[in-house]
């Protein structure tokens, strides 16, 4: 068994399940915002989403256009072997992705402005490495779309704003995207460690499923708070106006500074692509988020 | 929410009858154009080249569509709209030079644009963001490409299509834009979520 193979063949697959099939909690929410939004022409956004899914779930099409920068999270097991092949194995599945899928070709050099036409390049795919106890390799592929992402803000907001400062920073977030990110969205939300933590943890809080809220409480409320305070804002599904502007709120944090108090919004669309599976030393894959039929 | 159905060439006269909120559909012929393909069209235009196809009267896709290529023959696999506001800098220029009738995109359009579809007569249609699929159904047959040079999703592509849609009026030829109805609706809603969150 050749290891290497199994985890291209594995990634190839995840990226197709993440571009034409949505994860049932975002489906579900999509669903139940339908059915509860109030706005006319909100409720006809919704609609075309919904059939938009279906028919992409149906011809295994993705379900957007923009298939996104391609990010892989890794939890690598400290005694999994051939660690060293995982990331050339990825490279590999993001180019054959990008043909057999198809993905669109979205990585474009900064200095050459060329479209590498494959999806790879300087640090394309990013890999997030995270060494767990075990032999297993878990694998989650995240196509991150341009538009979303051109609205994710990073506030060091002052620590003596405190909580206040974050809300306020999360809901000026959403306000100041209106409908540039394809609402309605996820928010994933990263509050201290550092810049680059915050929005680190802020991302990776958008791999956690929106029906299960944070385990602490009080984490949890503030998730509750955010999500109706931004539903509060009118902008509605495509900000033509309506009830649903966010489908949920994922936070998390880190300990912080005494001086910092990072506050970092990773916004996500409706088309919240992601699909884990679990490889383990035997080449035995289990999907996680997606059934394989 | 009144439906319509156009069928390209789309007179000035059709299009100056939409209102906001309106429901249309569209049958014919539309390009898709970017940033690139806007920037390239209007200094086409300034240097009296001609472009590749006679927009008059057509409809305008904001999209950098997946399209796939088998026996010689293109397919668009998905197709959605990209972020309208980009296309500000250029689009009232655009419909002036070039009769362009419905522009196609998500998000929404700015003052200057709105200004230009009252001038000039052109309506902005609001298409679901990421409903790639459902515009790829409405997509029958890509006639051409034209300036590949400038990438896959900035390419100038032409395309026949069949009822494209819902296109949620957003924007008509009498200045009024229902994304800046709803920013000021929002804005207003501000103070109110502040209240609420004791912020």
């Amino acid at each position: 068994m050749n290891i290497e193979s199994v985890i291209e063949d594995v990634a190839v697959e995840l990226l197709r399940q993440a571009v034409t099939k949505l994860p049932r909690d975002v489906k579900d929410a999509l669903k139940r915002a339908h059915r509860e939004e109030e706005s006319d022409v909100g409720k006809t956004q919704l609609e075309a989403i919904l059939n938009n899914v279906d028919l992409a779930e149906k011809t295994s099409t993705p379900m957007c256009q923009d298939t996104g920068v391609i990010i892989f999270y890794v939890n690598a097991g400290a005694q999994a072997k051939d660690l060293d092949k995982v990331e050339k194995a990825l490279t590999k599945a993001t180019k054959r992705a990008t043909k057999e899928v198809p993905l669109r070709p979205n990585s474009v050099g900064i200095f050459t402005r060329k479209n590498t036409g494959d999806n790879t390049g300087r640090y394309v795919p990013y890999i997030n490495w995270k060494i767990v106890p075990g032999d297993n390799i878990e694998l989650t592929a995240f196509p991150k779309g341009g538009g979303s992402e051109n609205v994710c803000a990073l506030g060091m907001i002052r620590p003596g704003e405190g909580l206040n400062g974050l809300k306020k920073f999360v809901v000026d977030t959403v306000l100041n995207a209106g409908a540039k990110p394809c609402p309605p969205n996820i928010l994933g939300v990263g509050v201290g460690g550092g810049a680059d933590i915050a929005m680190k943890i802020a991302k990776a809080a958008l791999l956690r499923p929106i029906d299960q809220p944070n385990p602490d409480p009080e984490i949890a409320k503030l998730e509750r708070e955010l999500y109706e305070a931004a539903n509060m804002t009118g902008i509605g599904p495509m900000g033509l106006g309506g009830r649903f502007t966010v489908l949920g709120v994922n936070v998390d944090h880190a300990n912080r500074h005494p001086a910092s108090y990072p506050v970092a919004v990773a916004v996500q669309c409706w088309a919240a692509r992601r699909a884990s599976a679990r490889i383990h030393p035997d080449g035995t894959v289990e999907y996680l988020t997606h059934k394989v039929v | 929410m009144a439906v319509y159905k156009l069928k390209t060439p789309i007179s000035e006269e059709d299009v100056r009858k939409l209102k906001v909120n309106d429901v249309i559909y569209v049958t014919g012929t539309m390009i898709t154009a970017r940033d690139s393909a806007h920037k390239r069209a209007l200094s086409f235009f300034k240097e009296r080249k001609e472009l590749p196809i006679n927009l008059e009267g057509l409809a305008v896709f904001h999209c950098g569509p997946i399209v796939k290529k088998a026996d010689d023959k293109w397919t668009v696999v998905a197709a959605g709209p990209t972020t309208s506001t980009r296309m500000d800098l250029f689009e009232d220029e655009f419909i002036k030079a070039f009769k362009v009738r419905v522009v196609i995109g998500k998000g929404g359009m700015g003052r200057r644009t709105t200004e230009g579809m009252k001038k000039y007569g052109a309506v902005y249609g609001a298409f679901t963001g990421g409903a790639a699929v459902l515009a790829a159904k409405a997509i029958k047959n890509v006639r051409s490409v034209e300036w590949f040079d400038l990438g896959m999703p900035e390419a100038l592509w032409i395309l026949e299509v069949e009822d494209f849609g819902p296109l949620i009026v957003a924007i008509d030829t009498h200045g009024n834009n229902v994304f800046e109805d709803v920013r000021k609706q929002v804005e207003e809603n501000r103070q109110k979520i502040y209240e609420r969150l004791a912020v």
